[in-house]
């Protein structure tokens, strides 16, 4: 997989870690051409119920980016000695605190606050 | 690491590290790049939020529906999820130290980040035009902020891309340029990782609402 000319790069997982196989490349590229696929087949169709079709391309998503994360990032446990994966994980946790509470509060703001005469004045 | 403590002077203990530290120049690049990487994961989960707030507040605008084109959304999704592969290629290339290989793969990648950059600039040129400008609504303005952000990054990945190619042609494929496109090609495989949730949470989510 690596040549030798380049063993020091090799020692510190340079090369290496992110070029994967060819094999690698096509298996997530056809993952992900078919996660991709299927959401936007499903809401283009209309063939499902509006909250469930929701839910499902939510999953598609998720699956997705782990898809992506493993065959293009060349994401695992073992790289930078687990740096890569203690910053994501932190990363994920950071994300989620900030989108799941600001769209908890915010949500809470707009049903509480929301003047009488709502219909065209708001912003 | 290992810290010994030396007492050379009586009751004067002097600590110092005894394994040779030995710190190859760009040893620490590419976790330092993916930590800058995880930072710009935090501006987008924040314009993620502001959409996800702001994305129901048409200010009696046009909507998602009246604006979208799936379609042309879909074709563009392609266009980048290509342009990942090709990138791909592009690294598999370079492992086997064929630079015209690699060239021609960046080169293909390069093409496609136009094409999906064109494309996007062509809706959103059709929306302003139609009235939808990022003054009209909130949900326009945090569509906007969202989505040419991304935009954005795509048209810096591209600058890039053509600097690293002038590079590996004057060069050639030196330690330093490998570490380059080594980041690069996080930085672009990373713009589809956030695309992935541009069109589910913008596009697919708001033609659903």
């Amino acid at each position: 997989m690596s040549s030798d000319v380049h063993a020091h790069a090799d020692a510190h997982g340079l090369a290496d870690d992110h070029a994967g196989t060819r094999s690698g490349q096509l298996i997530g590229f056809g993952l992900s051409v078919v996660l991709t696929a299927i959401p936007f087949l499903l809401v283009m169709s209309g063939s499902f119920d509006k909250q469930v079709t929701a839910l499902i391309i939510m999953a598609f998503a998720a699956v997705q980016v782990v898809v992506h994360m493993i065959f293009f990032l060349h994401m695992n446990t073992k790289a930078e000695g687990g740096w890569s994966m203690m910053a994501l994980i932190f990363t994920i946790i950071m994300v989620v605190i900030a989108l799941s509470g600001s769209l908890w509060v915010m949500h809470h703001l707009t049903t509480n606050m929301m003047p009488v005469h709502e219909m065209g004045s708001t912003p | 690491m290992t810290v010994a403590m030396g007492t050379i002077k009586a009751g004067e203990p002097v600590f110092y590290v005894v394994d040779e530290h030995e710190h190859p120049e760009g040893s620490s690049t590419q976790l330092g790049f993916w930590i800058y990487l995880m930072s710009d994961c935090l501006i987008f989960a924040i314009l993620f939020a502001v959409y996800g707030v702001l994305g129901g507040r048409y200010a009696a605008g046009p909507a998602p529906k009246d604006l979208f084109d799936l379609s042309l959304v879909a074709v563009n999704t392609s266009f980048l999820l290509l342009s990942s592969l090709t990138y791909g290629f592009a690294m598999l290339s370079m492992q086997q130290n064929r630079v015209g290989a690699m060239q021609a793969w960046l080169v293909v990648t390069g093409l496609f980040g136009l094409a999906f950059l064109g494309i996007e600039l062509t809706e959103f040129a059709h929306m302003i035009h139609e009235g939808a400008t990022p003054q009209r609504s909130a949900f326009l303005s945090s569509f906007f902020t969202l989505v040419g952000t991304h935009g954005l990054h795509v048209t810096f990945g591209l600058v890039w891309l053509v600097t690293l190619m002038v590079q590996v042609k004057r060069f050639g494929l030196i330690e330093a340029n490998r570490r380059r496109l080594v980041c690069l090609s996080m930085f672009w495989h990373f713009l589809d990782v956030i695309w992935i949730g541009v069109f589910t949470f913008v596009y697919l989510m708001g033609t659903l609402r």
